[in-house]
C-alpha cells in the first residue's frame, strides 16, 4: 500500500482533476447522456473552443470570459449541427442510428485537421493571473488554476441542474429524453427542443475547452485522449444526470490520480484507467451511478 | 466460378510484377493499398454485414503485428508462420472483446472498441521485451526466391492476403451465416425470434473479422524494420478500415475492395502533393459525405446507375 | 400437463412494475386470448415468454422444461415463435428472404425446399405476389401479414399473435382468423393478444385480462365482457 501522505496527496490531487474532468464531460452528459447523440466529436468540439479561447486572449481577454463569451455562437452552431445530424441520420430510424457514429467520427477528423492547418502541430497555451502560481495549505501545495477549474465546474453543475429542473426548456429536454411520444402528445415540437439542448450541449463544450486551456497546453489531436475519459465519466454518471457527471468525474480523476503516483504503474498507465473504468462500468452497471 | 478465374488472374498478374517490375516505390504504395483492401474487407464482416459499427482495428492488427515481431525476436519465425500466428491471437482477442462488448448496442460498443485500443497500446507500451515506449528495431532476413527483394516479396504476401479475406468475405456473405448476420443487423429481436443465435454469431464475426485484421498487420514490422506502439495502434488504421467500407459500400464484399482501394490511392497521392494532414481530412470529409448523402456507397451508385438503365 | 406455464413471473424496469406475479397455464392445443387496456403488461408478458426480455422472478417452463434462463433463438428452437407488435421485418431482404431466416435457422430446410415452402406460407397469408419486392416497400397491413408468415415459417408448436390485425379490415381480419384457426385445427397452440374484441371472442376458448402488470380476469369469452374490473380497467374509474 502507498504511504499515506502520498495517498492522501493523489485524493486531494484527484478530486481537482476530476471537477476538471467533470467540466469537460457536461456537455456530453446533455448530447449522449439525454438526447442519445453518439457525440464522439465532443472532445474535438471541445479542443475547438480551446482554440477559440486562444485566439481570444491573444486580444487581451481573460481566458474564462473568452469561454463564456464562446458560448452563444457555439450554441447557434450546436444547434445547427443536430439539425444536419437529424435530416440525416435520426430521422430515417435507429438502422441508420449506428451510422451517426461514423458521421461524428468523420467530423472529429475535419475538426483536428481543421486546427493543424489553422494553428499547427504545436501546442499553444493560454495566459492569466491564475496561471502559474500555486496557493500553499501546510505542506500540500494546489496550482490556481486547477482551482479556478474546481469553482466553474461547480458553478456550472449548479447552473444546469438548476435549468433542467426548474425553467419550461429545461424540463422540456429532460422530458424529451424520457418519453418523446408523449411530448409530442402535448403539442411540443420534439425536434426543436432536442436542437435546443443539443445548442446547449455544445456551448457547454466550448467553456469546457476554455478549462482546457487552462489547465494545459493543448494541440490538435488532444481529442484523442478525452473520448475515454468523457464517455467513461458520463456512462458512470448514468445518461442524463448533471450531478452525477461530477461524482463520476470525482472516481475517474481520483482513480487516474491514484495510477499516476503508484510506484508500479505511472504515466504510461494512466489513459487505460479511463477505459478500463468504462468497461467495468458497462459491464456491472451498466446504468452507471445515477441514471435514467 | 467467375470469381475464382477473377482471383487466379489477380495473383498471376501480381505475381508477374513482383517479380519483374523494377521500379520499388510502387511496391511501396500499392502495399499499403492492399493492406487496407484486407483490413476494409474484414471490418466489414463485423461493422458491414452484421451492423456493429466499430473503431477497434488498430488493437486487432495491432496485435498481429506485435505477435509476428516478437515471434520473429524470439525464435526467427518466417513470415508465413507469423501470419498464422497473428490471425489466431488477434482472432482469440475477437473472441475475448467480444464476449465482453457485444451485448452492448450501438455507440456503447463503438467505444468499448476505442477502449480495446487504449488497452492495447498501454500493454504494449509497458512491455519491456516488445521494445516499450521506444519500439523494435527488427533487422529483415534475406527475401525468398524468386523475390529480387524484400518489399516485392511483402507486396506478393499482401496480393495474396487480399485473395483470402475477399474469399472468407465473400463465403460469409453468401451463406446462411452471411443471412443471420443481416437478420441481427436488421432486427436483432426478430432475429433471436427466428431462431438466429445471435450472440454466436456476432462472436464468430468479431473472431473472423479480427483474425484477418491481425493477419494484415503481421508483416508490418518487417516492412518498416521497426515497429512501436504509438502508430502502430493509432486510430487512423480505424479510419480507414471503418471509411474503406463505408464508402465503398458495405451489403456486398466488393464495397470494401473499391472503396479502400479509392480512399487509399486518393490517401497516397495527397500525402505525396500536398500534405500528410491533408490527407486526414480528405478521409474525414468523404467519410462524412457519403454516411450522409450515399449512405449505400460506390456500391449503391453503382445500383441506381444499373436499375435506370 | 400444460404446454405453457408462465409460474409467478414479475418484470420491472427501474422502478417501474410492468408485470407482478403473473400465473398462467396454457394447455396443448387451446387458443387462448390475452386483453388489457394500452400498458397493461401483455406485451411485455409475451416478451417474458419469448424471451426476448428476462423476467425477474418467477418461471417459464415449455412442454415440461424449465426455459426461464434460455436465450430467445433456444426458445424459438423449442418450438415458441411470436411475431412483433410493431412489424420487425428484416429490412434489407425480400418479402420471402424474410421468411428463409426461421425455415433455414429453425426447420434447418437448405434454401431450394426453404423457397418452396416460403411460398406456400406466403400464399396462405395473401402475400404471395410480394414474394421478390423489398420489405421495406410493404403496406403497413402487408407488414402485419409478413410478420405473422414468418412466424408461421418456424413451424412453431405455440404461436404467438401480438396484436396482428390491428388496422386491418373487416374481411381482413377474417381472412387471418381464418388462417389462425386453421393453424390450430393443425395442433398449433394460438396465444392472441388484440384489442378488436370481437376477434378475441371469437378466437379464445379461453381470456385472460391484465391490467398494471397483473391478472384481473381469467374466464370464457362470454363471461369476461361482462366482468366488472375488465370494464373499469378498459373504460376507465
Amino acid at each position: 500500500m502507498l504511504p499515506l501522505d502520498l495517498l492522501f496527496e493523489a485524493v486531494l490531487f484527484g478530486i481537482l482533476l476530476g471537477c476538471f474532468y467533470a467540466a469537460v464531460s457536461m456537455g456530453l452528459s446533455v448530447s449522449f447522456g439525454l438526447l442519445d447523440v453518439p457525440h464522439v466529436a465532443h472532445p474535438a468540439v471541445m479542443v475547438l473552443g480551446s482554440y477559440c479561447t486562444y485566439l481570444l486572449t491573444t486580444v487581451g481577454l481573460d481566458p474564462i470570459v473568452a469561454g463564456v463569451l464562446l458560448m452563444p455562437p457555439f450554441f447557434v452552431l450546436g444547434m445547427g449541427a443536430y439539425r444536419l445530424y437529424y435530416e440525416a441520420f435520426e430521422k430515417r430510424g435507429t438502422e441508420a442510428g449506428v451510422r451517426g457514429i461514423a458521421f461524428f467520427f468523420g467530423v472529429a477528423l475535419i475538426i483536428e485537421v481543421g486546427l493543424i492547418v489553422a494553428f499547427g502541430v504545436d501546442q499553444r497555451m493560454v495566459e492569466a493571473s491564475y496561471i502559474g502560481s500555486s496557493l500553499r495549505f501546510g505542506d500540500v501545495r494546489i496550482p490556481q488554476r486547477t482551482l479556478v477549474v474546481f469553482a466553474v465546474a461547480v458553478a456550472m453543475t449548479v447552473v444546469l441542474t438548476l435549468y433542467f429542473s426548474k425553467t419550461f426548456t429545461g424540463r422540456a429536454i429532460k422530458a424529451v429524453a424520457q418519453d418523446e411520444p408523449a411530448l409530442r402528445l402535448m403539442g411540443a415540437n420534439p425536434v426543436r427542443i432536442k436542437q435546443w439542448a443539443f445548442g446547449i450541449a455544445t456551448a457547454v463544450a466550448a467553456l469546457g475547452g476554455a478549462m482546457l486551456i487552462i489547465i494545459g497546453p493543448v494541440e490538435p489531436n488532444m481529442d484523442r485522449l478525452y473520448i475515454g475519459r468523457t464517455f467513461a465519466v458520463v456512462v458512470l454518471a448514468g445518461l442524463g444526470s448533471m450531478t452525477g457527471t461530477i461524482a463520476a468525474g470525482l472516481v475517474l480523476g481520483i482513480s487516474e490520480s491514484i495510477v499516476l503516483i503508484h510506484p508500479g504503474l505511472g504515466a504510461s498507465w494512466a489513459p487505460a484507467v479511463s477505459f478500463a473504468l468504462l468497461l467495468l462500468v458497462l459491464g456491472v452497471r451498466p446504468q452507471g451511478l445515477f441514471g435514467r | 466460378m467467375r470469381f475464382w478465374i477473377g482471383a487466379a488472374v489477380w495473383i498471376a498478374l501480381a505475381a508477374g510484377v513482383a517479380v519483374f517490375a523494377k521500379n520499388e516505390y510502387v511496391f511501396f504504395a500499392t502495399y499499403t493499398v492492399l493492406m487496407f483492401v484486407v483490413l476494409a474487407t474484414a471490418w466489414n464482416i463485423l461493422g458491414g454485414y452484421a451492423g456493429y459499427v466499430n473503431f477497434g482495428t488498430p488493437a486487432f492488427f495491432g496485435l498481429g503485428a506485435y505477435t509476428g515481431a516478437v515471434l520473429y525476436k524470439a525464435f526467427a519465425l518466417p513470415l508465413g508462420l507469423q501470419i498464422v500466428a497473428a490471425f489466431v491471437m488477434s482472432g482469440l482477442l475477437g473472441l475475448f472483446a467480444g464476449i465482453l462488448t457485444l451485448r452492448l448496442r450501438g455507440i456503447f460498443f463503438a467505444i468499448a472498441t476505442i477502449a480495446l485500443v487504449v488497452i492495447m497500446e498501454t500493454l504494449f507500451i509497458n512491455w519491456r521485451y516488445a521494445g516499450g515506449a521506444t519500439g523494435l528495431q527488427l533487422l529483415r532476413p534475406a527475401p525468398l526466391w524468386p523475390f529480387q527483394s524484400y518489399i516485392t516479396m511483402l507486396f506478393m504476401v499482401m496480393a495474396l492476403m487480399v485473395v483470402g479475406a475477399v474469399a472468407i468475405a465473400r463465403y460469409i456473405e453468401r451463406s446462411w451465416i452471411g443471412r443471420g448476420l443481416r437478420a441481427l443487423r436488421d432486427s436483432e429481436d426478430a432475429a433471436e425470434c427466428s431462431g438466429v443465435p445471435t450472440l454466436r454469431l456476432k462472436l464468430f464475426a468479431c473472431a473472423v473479422s479480427g483474425g484477418l485484421m491481425g493477419a494484415a498487420g503481421a508483416p508490418m514490422p518487417m516492412y518498416l524494420s521497426f515497429i512501436e506502439p504509438a502508430s502502430t495502434f493509432n486510430l487512423n488504421y480505424a479510419v480507414g478500415a471503418l471509411a474503406g467500407a463505408m464508402i465503398g459500400g458495405t451489403s456486398h464484399w466488393i464495397g470494401p475492395v473499391l472503396g479502400a482501394v479509392l480512399l487509399s490511392s486518393v490517401q497516397q497521392v495527397v500525402t505525396v502533393t500536398i500534405s500528410n494532414e491533408i490527407n486526414v481530412l480528405v478521409v474525414g470529409v468523404l467519410l462524412v459525405v457519403f454516411v450522409v448523402a450515399a449512405p449505400d456507397g460506390i456500391i449503391g451508385f453503382f445500383r441506381k446507375w444499373l436499375s435506370s438503365k | 400437463m400444460a404446454l405453457l406455464e408462465i409460474n409467478n413471473v414479475s418484470k420491472s424496469f427501474g422502478g417501474f412494475a410492468a408485470l407482478t406475479d403473473v400465473s398462467i397455464d396454457i394447455a396443448q392445443g387451446e387458443r387462448f386470448g390475452l386483453i388489457g387496456p394500452n400498458g397493461s403488461g401483455k406485451t411485455t408478458l409475451i416478451n417474458c415468454v419469448s424471451g426476448t426480455l428476462q423476467n425477474e422472478s418467477g418461471s417459464i417452463v415449455f412442454d415440461g422444461a424449465d426455459v426461464t434462463r434460455k436465450a430467445a433463438y433456444q426458445r424459438t428452437r423449442g418450438g415458441i415463435a411470436r411475431s412483433f407488435q410493431i412489424p420487425r421485418p428484416f429490412f434489407s431482404m425480400s418479402v420471402l428472404e424474410n421468411l428463409m431466416v426461421p425455415l433455414g435457422y429453425v426447420v434447418h430446410l437448405n434454401n431450394k425446399n426453404a423457397e418452396t415452402e416460403a411460398m406456400n406460407i406466403l400464399e396462405r397469408m395473401g402475400l404471395a405476389d410480394k414474394a421478390g419486392a423489398q420489405s421495406s416497400s410493404l403496406s403497413q397491413v402487408e407488414l402485419r401479414k409478413l410478420e405473422l408468415a414468418r412466424a408461421m415459417a418456424a413451424r412453431p408448436r405455440l404461436l404467438i399473435s401480438d396484436e396482428a390485425m390491428a388496422g386491418l379490415s373487416g374481411s381482413e381480419v377474417d381472412e387471418v382468423l381464418k388462417i389462425l384457426f386453421d393453424l390450430n385445427a393443425s395442433g398449433i397452440t394460438i396465444i392472441m393478444i388484440e384489442h378488436i374484441m370481437q376477434a378475441v371472442m371469437r378466437f379464445s376458448q379461453r381470456v385472460v385480462c391484465l391490467d398494471a402488470g397483473r391478472i384481473i380476469c381469467e374466464a370464457a369469452p362470454a363471461e369476461i365482457v361482462k366482468n366488472p374490473e375488465v370494464q373499469k380497467a378498459y373504460l376507465g374509474a
